[in-house]
């Protein structure tokens, strides 16, 4: 055992039990897996990933590069570092060779995240921190105050005084007094892993891994999203090894790292200690370590240093003879001397750990006497306070937190990254094995920057991204290299500065919620209805409703047949509308759309066509002219949103002087077509004292009425070909009138049919789906649908750009419709389409253009699809080839209306009008 | 993530507006008048400059109105 008496702040009174590796131990509430570890004599954590050596704890917290684990309860996560992992009762966790494996069960606890803003976040609950937090609360901000240990007070250790008291009391009433004021937040267990533009900073919160029973209704993890007017980065530093001659075996760490076992968690790291330092701050470790009870011996090269105990000579190697897990048991200095020990700690000054000030762009400059890189310029909205702003003496942290510029003390750090040895023992990343030979083959091959040495030799690139090899290895860089360390810089920090789980920044947006999911007011009816969804944007549509025995094919025939043959209805309500309102209106809509909808009359509707200016087909749908001053434009399911916008931008920026308003009244419409020769009875029985002859109700045109009291509006509008009528109610009576129509339609054999089948029933017509049928790059003359391109109207939206050469170049590709010869032989969509060939010749194959749609039609008794092809129109009667897995399918060019092309069916079949 | 001013909402998270490219680029008056050259300039070619850029956005998912502001390319940094 290698705890001791009277240190710590672990509560001895009670016992955890945990395993590791298969071993029962024991350890305290407030120990980490590391601690206990240590306190239990347990040195090797693991193995490393490429060379398999025993490796140990390195380093106390986050900067940790070794101690990785496996946590297997009491949930499965890979590769957390056994410094951060707090001791809980049940613990059980492994050592790795550098690889974790993921959970295979799902993760059932909950995480979250919080918004809140600030006008001070303060980042390092320190002693400049904690300074810098007190100032600006009693200055009256609101103050966010985050940190990532489970206390306040970073890196005091309770053997410092502030003010004439001991550092703790000073800590403790800070933090009482800043837990007094409402307008402050304190966020212990929260890491600000990542800091962006305008204070924003994102932070996670572990509420309840430390927690014996944690409560169910508080969430695992949150991300804090936090906006502040001013951000204070007090973050500290990292101490700086020294590069030596293995020296990756367990048992060697950093020197203040085992001071802080010792005062954390009463662990005393070795019994036998070496230190080797060049600088001054490894002496208090030497001096707390000696006193509780260990045998140090210090090794400091520098001149003068240290009293006259020190060697002033250097550690060049180490030794583990005789020990059973590796841990070293002797180094050797440069003078000879070999110096038996059971603890090797490492100490060559330190780094600002200025990450989050990186992340915003701060430049970082080379400080020669640190042999660090600290923060240059200050940023607008934010500062760098104490160690993290290379202020590393308590007074001077004391000063920057309250804002006020400290009295410089000379430091005296002799930069030495590494001493003389075989490079290919001399770890530099002990995470990823990379050593001084690494750096030198990446200088030998031609590598000048750190960016490119980084990535070649992957030092950094560990889930502690290099937070103690980073500068060392630019340190190396530039000595093999024989330029200054300024000129080379550092490797860039990214977020995040910790690792953050995928789950914590998911947080509830998880399975369903991970989108929002809209429906339709008949959704339930079509759960019931056994309907199989479709997604289409955010929207859950009933693709097709399959009976007993059926697949998609069979379903979607029976559906079409329906439809063809009887009637059958549809909930459309996913088509995007737009009510138009102005005396200005009609011209807006004339500017907007290809042909005429100012001559619209009220009670009519008119087919479309929208352009963008480039003259490409962006959107179609029908129009409604409500009365003189209104109009309701309906758009694709999909261009409900975009469409709307594309009017707004004309509207607010090209055309501001039109007195028009545009409203969306997509979600409060229902609509459902009633569609086939039957629809005239079902129509008539819905709406009795409605005129539904073509006489009274024309193609085309639309009225409002009232069925029961509930508002109900009918329109001829046909997508299919077929008669049909567009039944639009308000969601509320939606499901009734649904059913109502289900009801009067049941004699007639009324099918409900999905987004399938209305699909194959357009395509039988040749009606186009914008952005299946077409991509962006398709004009109203490539679909055929010149006829909607009014030749009167002086200009609107994309005319001008018809008249490009390259709008009329004969070769672009248009939309016709395809028979494959095999009537039973159904082309997958996105098909290339090629120049009629038993062989096809060596590529590149000139590509003749692609199959946009294809269906099984039960009007046509056979396959078909529709295409963009270049110079398709001329083209119609020839015959293409199609491969297809390999097989060279031929084609039949056609016109695009495949179905009744003379459009005899839109009033109704002859023998039922 | 960025605050942008909006004119009619204050300052606002980037996710909430939408570019509408550089400002300034009015709609020709007579576009029939306008060779297919001036008229391509129209349609495809923008400034891209680095430093100082006058653009419009949208606070579409906020008032939906559209605005201009100058922004700096090199910097991100909007002049108020």
């Amino acid at each position: 055992m290698s705890r001791v008496d009277g240190y710590g702040r672990i509560d001895r009174s009670r016992t955890l039990t945990f395993t590791f590796d298969g071993e029962q131990y024991a350890g305290h509430p407030g120990d980490t897996l590391a601690s206990a570890l240590l306190a239990n004599g347990v040195r090797r954590v693991g193995t490393s990933v490429k060379l398999d050596r025993p490796r140990g704890i390195t380093a106390a917290w986050s900067e940790d590069p070794t101690g990785l684990v496996q946590v297997e309860e009491p949930f499965p996560e890979p590769m957390l570092l056994a410094t951060t992992v707090d001791l809980v009762d049940g613990l059980v966790a492994r050592g790795l060779g550098g690889r974790g494996r993921l959970a295979e069960v799902p993760d059932t606890a909950r995480y979250d995240r919080r918004y809140t803003h600030c006008e001070t976040l303060v980042i390092g609950a320190g002693p400049a921190g904690l300074l810098a937090a007190r100032t600006a609360a009693r200055r009256g901000d609101r103050v966010v105050l985050v940190d990532d240990r489970p206390a306040a007070g970073g890196s005091l250790l309770g053997t410092e005084r502030i003010c004439g008291r001991s550092a703790f009391d000073f800590v403790a009433d800070t933090v009482a007094e800043l837990r007094a004021d409402p307008d402050v937040r304190i966020l212990p267990r929260t890491t600000a892993f990542g800091h962006y533009d305008d204070g924003f900073v994102l932070a996670l919160e572990r509420r309840t891994d430390h927690l014996a029973q944690p409560p169910r209704d508080v969430s695992r993890q949150r991300v804090w999203r936090i906006r502040a007017g001013h951000v204070v980065v007090a973050t500290g530093a990292h101490e700086r090894p020294i590069v030596v001659e293995d020296n990756d075996r367990p048992g060697i760490m950093l020197a203040a790292s085992a001071r802080d076992l010792l005062h954390r968690y009463g662990v005393l790291v070795g019994r036998e200690i070496v230190v080797f330092t060049t600088d001054d701050a490894a002496y208090d470790a030497a001096a707390d370590l000696e006193r509780a009870g260990a045998r140090v011996t210090v090794v400091d090269p520098r001149p003068g240093a240290g009293g006259s105990a020190t060697h002033h000579a250097r550690v060049v190697g180490t030794s583990a003879t005789g020990s059973e897990d590796g841990a070293v048991t002797a180094v050797t200095l440069d003078d000879g001397t070999v110096l038996p020990c059971d603890a090797l700690l490492l100490s060559g000054g330190w780094n600002p750990t200025a990450h989050l000030f990186s992340h915003v762009r701060g430049a970082l400059r080379y400080d020669a006497e640190l042999g660090a890189f600290r923060p240059g310029e200050p940023l607008d909205g934010g500062t760098v306070v104490g160690a993290a702003n290379g202020t590393f003496d308590l007074a001077g942290c004391l000063a920057e937190g309250r804002g006020e510029t400290p009295e410089p003390v000379a430091r005296r750090t002799h930069v030495l990254w590494r001493t003389e040895g075989e490079p290919a023992r001399q770890f530099v990343d002990l995470q990823r094995d990379s050593t001084v030979a690494d750096i030198a083959r990446a200088v030998a091959s031609g590598m000048r920057s750190v960016e490119h040495v980084k990535r070649y030799t992957t030092i950094g690139t560990a889930h502690d991204q290099g937070k103690t090899s980073g500068v060392i290895a630019s340190g190396i860089t530039a000595e093999l290299l024989g330029v200054p360390v300024e000129s080379l810089g550092t490797t860039t920090f990214r977020p995040p500065y910790t690792p953050v789980a995928f789950a914590a920044l998911a947080g509830r947006q998880r399975g369903r919620l991970y989108d929002p999911e809209r429906t339709t007011a008949l959704h339930a009816w079509h759960v019931e209805a056994g309907a199989v969804f479709e997604d289409v944007g955010q929207w859950k549509r009933a693709r097709y409703y399959p009976r007993p025995g059926e697949d998609m094919e069979a379903a979607v025939l029976r559906e079409c047949a329906a439809a063809r043959t009887g009637v059958g209805i549809l909930d459309g309500s996913t088509l995007g509308k737009i009510d138009v309102q102005g005396p200005d209106a009609g011209v807006l809509l004339d500017r907007i759309y290809t042909n005429m909808m100012s001559s619209l009359k009220p009670g009519r509707v008119r087919y479309g066509v929208m352009c963008g200016v480039d003259g490409m087909v962006i959107d179609d749908g029908t129009v409604l002219r409500i009365d003189d001053e209104r109009f309701l434009v309906y758009t694709t399911t999909g261009g409900a949103a975009p469409i709307l916008d594309h009017l707004e931008e004309w509207l607010q920026t090209e055309w501001p002087e039109l007195r028009v308003s545009l409203t969306s009244v997509t979600e409060q419409w229902a609509t459902f077509p009633v569609v086939g020769p039957r629809s005239r009875d079902v129509i008539g029985a819905f709406a009795p004292h409605v005129d539904v002859s073509n006489a009274a109700f024309p193609f085309m045109s639309w009225l409002d009425t009232e069925v029961d009291g509930v508002p109900v509006r009918l329109a001829r509008i046909s997508f299919s070909g077929e008669l049909a009528w567009e039944v639009s109610v308000d969601g509320w009576h939606a499901a009734a009138v649904w059913r109502r129509l289900l009801d009067l339609g049941a004699p007639h054999g009324i099918t409900p049919y999905g987004t399938e089948t209305m699909h194959v029933l357009r395509a039988e017509k040749g009606y186009p789906i914008i952005g299946q049928d077409t991509d962006g790059t398709v004009t109203p003359q490539d679909l055929g649908t010149e006829w909607a391109v009014s030749k009167k109207k002086p200009d609107f939206v994309g005319r001008r750009s018809f008249a490009r050469p390259a709008n009329l170049d004969p070769l672009r590709k248009q939309l016709v419709g395809l028979l494959p010869v095999d009537p039973d032989l159904k082309l997958p969509e996105g098909s290339q389409i090629v120049e009629l060939t038993d062989a096809l010749p060596p590529p590149p194959v000139p590509m003749l253009g692609h199959v946009t749609s294809s269906y099984r039609s039960a009007a046509l008794g056979r396959t078909f699809a529709l295409a963009l092809v270049k110079g398709g129109h001329a083209r119609i009667g020839e015959r293409l080839t199609v491969p297809v897995d390999g097989a060279l399918v031929p084609v039949e060019v056609t016109g695009s209306v495949l179905f009744d092309p003379e459009g005899t069916r839109r009033d109704g079949e002859p023998s039922v009008r | 993530m960025q605050l942008i001013h909006c004119p009619w909402c204050g300052p606002r998270e980037e996710v909430e507006f939408h570019y509408g490219g550089q400002a300034g680029v009015a709609y020709p008056a007579d576009p029939a008048v306008l060779s297919d050259e001036e008229w391509a300039r129209y349609v495809f070619v923008r400034d891209n400059p680095k430093g100082r850029f006058e653009e419009r956005w949208s606070h579409s998912a906020g008032c939906r109105r559209w605005f201009t502001a100058v922004r700096d390319t090199v910097t991100y940094r909007f002049e108020r």
